[in-house]
C-alpha cells in the first residue's frame, strides 16, 4: 500500500438541525479496500455523497491525489478519476450495455462537441467498452438494454460503468444493495479481482463482503468516525462492538 | 404624486389578483406536483359566468356567490375526470393534457358567449370613488378587490397554518409519502385542494371582470403572469405567492405606467415612446430571469424539496 | 433501411409530388397547404431535437419562430432583400436568444424549466406587440420574399422545394446529430442525468448547445414562414404556437425524427384543412383529442409502426 491517495479532513454537513457527518477525518491509501460500516443513519450516504461531489459540505475539506477538490463538482471530480456507483441501481435503462459502457468511456475522451461522426461506430469508445464488459462478466449480454437485464447484472454493469472512466478511485455506495445470496457471491468475487489493482472505498451493510473484500474498514456512527483499522482490530474493539457490530455479533 | 398613489393602489390590486391565482396553482403544484396550465380557464369561467348570473339575477352578490359556487363544481369535476389520471405522469403529458383542456374551455366559451369580448357592469353603487387620504380619490370598486384580496390572504394563511386540513396541506407539499402514512385520504385531500384553487381562480376572474374585458384567453394571459409569480417566489410557498404576487403587481403596473415619462427625462421624447412600452411589457420577465440567477428556487423555497 | 425509415422516405417522395399533382388535379393552393406543413415540420424536428431526445420540456419554442420571422421581417422592412443574409440573421439570432433563455432556464428543472421557458417566449411575443416600428399587435407586411439569386422564392413551386430540400437537410443533421458523440450525451441526459454527471459529464454545456441548436433550426423555420405568409405578426410566437409545436412533436411520436414530420402533416391537415372545414369550433374537438393521445397514445402515430431493435 502507498501513499494517501485521499484525505479527508473535518468534513461536516448538516441538515437542519441534524448533522449528518460531523467532522469526519479520513484517509485512503493508493492500492487499499477500505470499508465504511455502520448502522442506518449513520451518515454513510451523505459522506459518499460528499465525496462525489453531489453535497457541498458545510465545512472540511477533501483532498484527492495531492490536489483540493472541495469545490469541484462531481463531473470534474470523475474526471479527476474519482467515480462511483449508486446505491439505487444507476444505470441507462434506453440503452445497450455496451451503449452505456461506451458513454462512460466517452465522458473520458475529451469533450463531446463532436457533431457529425456516429459513435456507435467509433472503435475508440467501442472497443473499451466491450472489454470492460467482458471483464466484468457482461461480455455476451452487451447488446441487452440495461431496462432488460436482471438486477445483479445492472449492478455488474454500474461497476462496468465506473471502470471503463479508468478511475484512481472507486466510491462504492452498498454494491450488494438488494441482492440475492448468488448474486452476492458473484459481485463479492468479481470485486476481489479489483482489488489490489484499483483503490476501493465501501459502504456495505454485508458484513460477510465487508470481511472478504476490506483491508481496512471505518466504523460510523452518528455521523462520526469512531474507529478506523484492520478487520481484526474492528472485530476485536469494545466500543464498535457496542456501538454497532453488538447487535450483529450473536 | 396622487397619480403614484392611483398607479400603486392599481398595482396592489393587480398583485392580490395574481395572488388569488397563484395561490390555488402553487398549492397544486407543490402538493400533486401537477403543472396545470387550466388554471387560468377557470379564471376565464369564474369572469364569465358573475357577469352573466348579474344580467339575469340583477343581485350583484347572487351572482359572485352562484359564480364561485358553479366555478367550484366545475373545478372540482375536472379534477375528477381529467386531472386526476395526470398525478403520477411526467410534466409533459400533464402540460399537453392540460393544453388540451384550455382549449376545449375556450371553445366552450366561445360557444355560450360567442368570440367577441364582453364587459361585466358593476351596480351604481358601487361604480363610486371613496376617499383613501384627502384629496385622493380611488375607486370604491377596486379598494373593495385589494381589501376581499387581502382577507382571503389572511383566511388562507389561517387555513393553512392553524387548521388540520391545514396541516396535511403543508405537510403534503413537502413529503408525500409521510401524509399517506398518516391514513389520509389522499384523494379526497387532493381534489380538495384543487377545489380550493379552483374557487381563488374563480373568485379572481369574477373580481377581475368589471374592471379588464371579460373574453377568451384571459385566463391563459394572466396564467403565465402568476408563473412568473411562482418562479419569484418559490414554487409550493403561500408566503412566497403573496409576496411574488404583490412584486410583479407593482412592478408591472407602474412600470407600464410611468417607465415612458421617466426614460423622456434621460432619452428623446421619440426614443422613449417606443423603449418605454416595450421594456415595461418585459419588466416582470427581467425581474423573474434576476431572481432566478441569484435565487434558482425563488424567495421563498419551500422546505425540503 | 429499418421500416421507419422506409416509411419516412415514401412521404418525403410523396410531398415531392405534391406540386405536380396539385397542377394536375388544377388545386394548386395544396402546394401552399404542404408548404406550409414541411416548414412546421422544420419547427417540429428542431423542437423533438431537445424534447424527446434531451428530455427538455421547453414550452416557448414559438418565440425562435417569432424571431427567425422578424429577422427576415425587419430587414425587408430597411429594404434589405437579400436572403443569405436574412436568413443568417435569423439562425444566429435565434442561437443567441436561445443561447439566453437556456443559460437562465436550464439552471432550474421540472415545473420551473417548463414555467420559465413559456414565460420568456411570452415575454418576447409581449415585446413584439409594443414595438410600434414594426406593426405592433397588427404586425406588418413582408414587402418582398428573400431574395436568393437564382432560386427565385416567388415562384410557388420554386419555395415549395426549396422548403423540402431544407426538410431533408433538417433530417439529415438531426440524424448525424443524434448518433454522434454529442448526441448521445444529449439522450443519456435525458435518461439519467445523474449518472451523466457521475462519469464526467458537466451536463450543462451540453444541454446549452442542444437548446441552442434546437433554436437556430427553429428560427430557420421561422425565416420560411414569413416568406410563406409574407406577414409577419407577434401571433407567431404566442403560447398556443408553442402548445401546438410540441403537440406535433408527441402526436408524430417524439424521440424519433419521422415523428414530428408526421405529426405536423396531421396536426397541420387537421388544423387547417379537415375540421375548419366541418364545424368552427373544432377546437372543442381537438382538445379532448389531445388529451387522449396523451393518456392512450404517449408513443403518437409512429409507435404504431414496429421497428426491429438495433444494437
Amino acid at each position: 500500500m502507498g501513499d494517501v491517495l485521499l484525505e479527508v479532513r473535518g468534513l461536516t454537513k448538516s441538515f437542519g438541525g441534524l448533522i449528518a457527518t460531523n467532522r469526519v477525518d479520513l484517509q485512503i491509501l493508493e492500492g487499499e479496500s477500505h470499508a465504511i460500516i455502520g448502522p442506518n443513519g449513520a451518515g454513510k450516504t451523505t459522506l459518499i455523497a460528499q465525496l462525489a461531489g453531489d453535497l457541498r459540505p458545510d465545512a472540511g475539506t477533501i483532498a484527492f491525489a495531492g490536489g483540493d477538490i472541495t469545490a469541484l463538482t462531481a463531473p470534474a471530480r470523475s474526471r479527476r478519476g474519482l467515480a462511483r456507483s449508486f446505491q439505487i441501481t444507476s444505470v441507462f435503462r434506453d440503452f445497450t450495455a455496451l451503449d452505456n459502457v461506451a458513454l462512460a468511456v466517452q465522458a473520458h475522451a475529451g469533450h463531446s462537441f463532436r457533431f457529425w461522426r456516429p459513435a456507435r461506430r467509433d472503435g475508440t469508445l467501442r472497443q473499451p467498452a466491450a472489454a470492460v464488459l467482458e471483464s466484468v462478466g457482461l461480455g455476451a449480454r452487451a447488446g441487452v438494454l440495461a431496462a432488460n437485464l436482471a438486477h445483479g447484472e445492472q449492478r455488474q454493469l454500474e461497476i462496468a460503468m465506473v471502470l471503463a472512466t479508468r478511475p484512481r478511485l472507486l466510491l462504492l455506495d452498498e454494491p450488494m444493495a438488494g441482492m440475492g445470496l448468488e448474486e452476492s457471491q458473484r459481485m463479492i468475487d468479481l470485486l476481489r479481482t479489483l482489488k489490489g489493482s484499483h483503490t476501493l472505498l465501501l459502504v456495505e451493510h454485508d458484513m460477510d463482503a465487508v470481511f472478504a473484500l476490506a483491508d481496512r474498514i471505518s466504523v460510523m456512527v452518528y455521523g462520526r468516525i469512531i474507529a478506523s483499522g484492520p478487520p481484526e482490530e474492528i472485530r476485536a474493539n469494545a466500543e464498535v462492538r457496542e456501538a454497532y457490530l453488538g447487535e450483529d455479533a450473536r | 404624486m396622487l397619480l403614484v398613489l392611483e398607479q400603486a393602489l392599481n398595482g396592489v390590486q393587480f398583485g392580490v389578483t395574481l395572488f388569488l391565482m397563484a395561490a390555488g396553482l402553487t398549492l397544486v403544484f407543490g402538493i400533486m406536483n401537477l403543472v396545470n396550465l387550466a388554471h387560468g380557464a377557470l379564471y376565464m369561467l369564474g369572469a364569465y359566468l358573475a357577469a352573466t348570473f348579474y344580467q339575469r339575477t340583477g343581485s350583484f352578490f347572487t351572482a359572485l356567490a352562484l359564480a364561485l359556487v358553479v366555478t367550484l363544481v366545475i373545478g372540482i369535476l375536472v379534477e375528477l375526470v381529467a386531472l386526476r389520471t395526470l398525478y403520477e405522469r411526467d410534466h409533459l403529458d400533464q402540460v399537453l393534457a392540460t393544453f388540451g383542456l384550455i382549449l376545449f374551455f375556450n371553445e366552450m366559451v366561445a360557444i355560450v358567449w360567442g368570440r367577441a369580448a364582453i364587459y361585466a357592469k358593476l351596480p351604481a353603487w358601487l361604480s363610486g370613488h371613496i376617499q383613501v387620504l384627502p384629496g385622493i380619490r380611488y375607486p370604491l370598486y377596486r379598494a373593495l378587490v385589494i381589501v376581499v384580496g387581502l382577507l382571503v390572504a389572511v383566511l388562507l394563511w389561517l387555513l393553512v397554518n392553524r387548521t388540520r386540513l391545514g396541516m396535511l396541506i403543508r405537510a403534503g407539499a413537502s413529503n408525500r409519502t409521510m401524509v399517506s402514512a398518516l391514513g389520509v385520504n389522499i384523494r379526497l385531500l387532493y381534489t380538495l385542494v384543487f377545489g380550493l384553487g379552483a374557487a381563488l381562480a374563480g373568485l379572481a376572474g369574477l373580481m377581475a371582470g368589471p374592471i379588464y374585458a371579460v373574453q377568451i384567453g384571459m385566463g391563459e394571459e394572466i396564467l403565465i403572469q402568476v408563473f412568473v409569480v411562482i418562479v419569484i417566489g418559490g414554487i409550493g410557498s403561500i408566503k412566497g405567492a403573496l409576496v411574488g404576487a404583490l412584486v410583479v403587481g407593482m412592478v408591472d403596473t407602474l412600470g407600464r405606467a410611468f417607465l415612458r415619462p421617466t426614460l423622456a427625462t434621460v432619452l428623446s421624447p421619440s426614443a422613449a415612446d417606443s423603449a418605454g412600452p416595450a421594456l415595461a411589457s418585459v419588466l416582470i420577465y427581467i425581474l423573474m430571469a434576476a431572481v432566478l440567477f441569484f435565487r434558482p428556487q425563488g424567495l421563498f423555497p419551500a422546505a425540503s424539496r | 433501411m429499418s421500416r421507419r425509415a422506409a416509411v419516412l422516405a415514401i412521404g418525403l417522395v410523396l410531398l415531392a409530388l405534391v406540386p405536380p399533382v396539385a397542377a394536375a388535379i388544377g388545386q394548386p393552393f395544396y402546394v401552399d397547404v404542404f408548404r406550409r406543413v414541411m416548414i412546421f415540420a422544420i419547427a417540429a424536428i428542431s423542437l423533438d431535437l431537445i424534447l424527446g431526445y434531451g428530455g427538455m420540456v421547453s414550452f416557448g419554442h414559438a418565440a425562435y419562430l417569432g424571431i427567425g420571422a422578424y429577422a427576415v421581417g425587419i430587414p425587408a422592412f430597411y429594404g434589405i432583400h437579400n436572403g443569405w443574409l436574412q436568413w443568417t440573421i435569423a439562425i444566429v439570432v435565434s442561437a443567441a436568444v436561445a443561447l439566453l433563455i437556456g443559460a437562465v432556464s436550464l439552471r432550474t428543472s421540472g415545473v420551473y424549466f417548463i414555467m420559465i421557458t413559456l414565460a420568456f417566449a411570452q415575454m418576447l411575443y409581449y415585446l413584439g406587440n409594443s414595438v410600434e416600428e414594426y406593426g405592433g399587435d397588427d404586425g406588418m407586411r413582408l414587402a418582398a420574399r428573400s431574395a436568393l439569386g437564382v432560386v427565385d422564392l416567388r415562384n410557388g413551386t420554386t419555395f415549395y422545394y426549396v422548403v423540402l430540400a431544407l426538410l431533408v437537410l433538417s433530417l439529415a443533421v438531426g440524424h448525424r446529430l443524434i448518433n454522434s458523440r454529442f448526441g448521445m450525451v444529449v439522450r443519456g441526459v435525458r435518461s439519467n442525468e445523474p449518472r451523466m454527471r457521475a462519469i464526467g459529464f458537466s451536463t450543462f454545456r451540453y444541454k446549452l448547445v442542444a437548446f441552442m441548436v434546437a433554436g437556430a433550426m427553429c428560427g430557420l423555420a421561422g425565416a420560411l414562414l414569413v416568406n410563406h405568409t409574407e406577414y409577419v405578426t407577434p401571433e407567431f410566437m404566442h403560447w398556443t404556437r408553442s402548445g401546438d409545436i410540441m403537440f406535433m412533436v408527441i402526436l408524430g411520436g417524439m424521440g424519433t425524427l419521422g415523428g414530428p414530420v408526421l405529426g405536423a402533416v396531421v396536426l397541420r391537415l387537421l388544423e387547417d384543412l379537415i375540421l375548419p372545414a366541418w364545424t368552427q369550433h373544432w377546437q372543442a374537438i381537438l382538445g379532448p383529442f389531445l388529451v387522449l393521445i396523451v393518456l392512450f397514445a404517449k408513443r403518437g402515430l409512429v409507435g404504431l409502426l414496429p421497428e426491429r431493435r438495433d444494437g
